[in-house]
């Protein structure tokens, strides 16, 4: 479980973040949503500590991260696995050595080991035999899935993904859904999501934080979204054409 | 200033949180290899040619016949080995290797590479840049070596091809009157020469944000930066050595 208090942040004169509290559950996804600009990335930087939030305190299980000393910190970082925006891999290795990245600095496993571990977690991800491409032969879709095999590798206790989706088709975009709950579930981790798209609120939304100018103005999931009683929310979920017909119908 | 202390304070990151002796070893032979074996053909090239155009270019301004024939080789011999070796080629060095150097960590911080290395508790700047560094401080020198001996070999070719000089004069010429602190102080230089390179493109590399412009600003920036660094500690080495 990850636990986040008042977490501030100002760029120069711009607040960002303008005390955001709340919980994120193990087992389950926790997606922060919102429109663009509204510093769903820039929480999710200061929750891994990418960014360091002028207040507020973030608590990974029982322990405090934000003031954390070197070594716990590293300690911590070393549970997290990341999917980035842009997948994030590292274009000089290939896919095998990119997921096989985090056991060779992290830890002394035998080399069969690592590489039983990379195969095992490239089949989860529904890549086998892909091993030897490089990250500019795969599609966009493939790259996140070596992404998430990458974080999931070190059997990490954290999951974090910034807009999984984006640039991906609608059914791609739901295979990575379905990918990043069903690891959540299987694991047992923490997964928090930071998304604007609407069908991953609809599929995996089991814990949505909504935030606005900074603000967090709606907690709940998605069986709630519709009636939110939220206007700057329902502003956001009924903005797709969509999610009006179905208010219609409903 | 805030950017000189920025970049100390980065030199500084580099020896705090680092992975084990295994993984620097691996990064610091692949970055030799790299860095090294990549700029030989360039290095070899330049300084070829400008031990042989500093050969015609001395025998054509040595026209006093009371001046001997091998004082061309001897002025080449000096040249080379205090100034063209070490700081022409580091010039060119900085041209080729730092603005590599930048690119590519200014294409991985945008890419957001380098927050991947830092979500999993690596110390980005360490991982990426010691290696670098090491890599360079250990190639540049030998790569000056090779130019300093090619560079001799140019002048040579030319020298006797052209007949401004003949073998023998050369080779007395080469070899009158040498002082082996000449090296010494050409080494010296390519450590220092090789330091700058690696750490300035790398920190201006690493600093990069915003997109495909900002890294070829960067790239840009660690050259020049990097070329005026080189001239600035020549000097200061010419007058604090010699």
């Amino acid at each position: 479980m990850i636990k986040i208090e008042n977490i501030k942040k100002t760029f120069g004169d711009k607040e960002v973040l303008k005390g955001i509290s709340g919980t994120f559950e193990k087992g389950k996804p926790n997606l922060i949503i919102g429109s663009s600009g509204t510093g769903k990335s820039v929480l999710l930087k200061c929750i891994v500590g990418l960014v360091k939030p002028d207040e507020g305190l973030v608590y990974y299980g029982d322990k405090e991260f934000t003031h954390a000393d070197r070594d716990l910190k590293t300690e911590i970082r070393r549970q997290i696995g990341m999917l980035f925006q842009g997948g994030a891999l590292f274009d000089s290795k290939t896919v095998e050595q990119n997921v096989m990245f985090p056991l060779n600095v992290l830890t002394k496993m035998p080399e069969d080991e690592k590489l039983d571990r990379v195969n095992f977690c490239l089949q989860r991800v529904g890549l086998e035999n892909q091993n030897d491409k490089m990250p500019s032969e795969i599609s966009g879709g493939m790259q996140k899935r070596v992404g998430i095999a990458r974080a999931i590798v070190n059997e990490s206790s954290y999951l974090f993904c910034d807009e999984p989706n984006s640039g991906l088709d609608p059914q791609t975009s739901i295979l990575i859904d379905e990918l990043i709950l069903e690891i959540t579930e299987e694991y047992n981790i923490t997964t928090v999501v930071v998304t604007h798209d609407m069908n991953s609120v609809l599929g995996i939304g089991e814990n949505i934080m909504f935030l606005y100018k900074g603000h967090k103005l709606w907690e709940g999931n998605k069986d709630e979204i519709m009636d939110s009683g939220v206007k700057e929310f329902d502003d956001f979920v009924f903005a797709n054409k969509v999610m009006r017909k179905l208010k219609k119908m409903d | 200033m805030e950017s000189l202390g920025k970049y100390f304070i980065f030199l500084g990151s580099l020896f705090v949180n680092r992975e084990t002796f295994k993984t620097y070893f691996k990064l610091t032979i692949d970055e030799c290899v790299s860095i090294g074996i990549g700029s030989i053909f360039l290095v070899s090239l330049v300084s070829f040619f400008m031990g042989a155009v500093t050969t015609i270019q001395t025998a054509y301004n040595l026209i006093n016949p009371l001046i001997p024939d091998y004082v061309i080789s001897l002025v080449v011999r000096d040249m080379t080995i205090l100034e063209l070796a070490p700081t022409i080629i580091g010039v060119i060095f900085a041209g080729k290797v730092g603005s590599s150097m930048a690119s590519g960590l200014g294409t991985m911080r945008i890419s957001e590479q380098i927050d991947a290395l830092e979500v999993m508790g690596i110390n980005s700047a360490s991982y990426l840049v010691l290696p670098k560094i090491l890599g360079t401080v250990l190639m540049y020198p030998m790569l000056v070596i090779l130019a300093g001996l090619l560079a001799m070999a140019g002048g040579y070719l030319a020298g006797v091809l052209t007949e401004v000089i003949t073998a023998t004069e050369y080779v007395y010429g080469m070899r009158f009157d040498f002082n082996e602190y000449t090296v010494t102080f050409a080494l010296i230089k390519s450590f220092v020469f090789a330091f700058l390179v690696a750490s300035i493109s790398s920190y201006k590399g690493y600093y990069t944000t915003g997109g495909a412009v900002e890294v070829g600003q960067s790239s840009t920036a660690a050259v020049t930066q990097s070329v005026i660094a080189i001239l600035l500690a020549d000097y200061l080495l010419a007058q604090l050595l010699l």
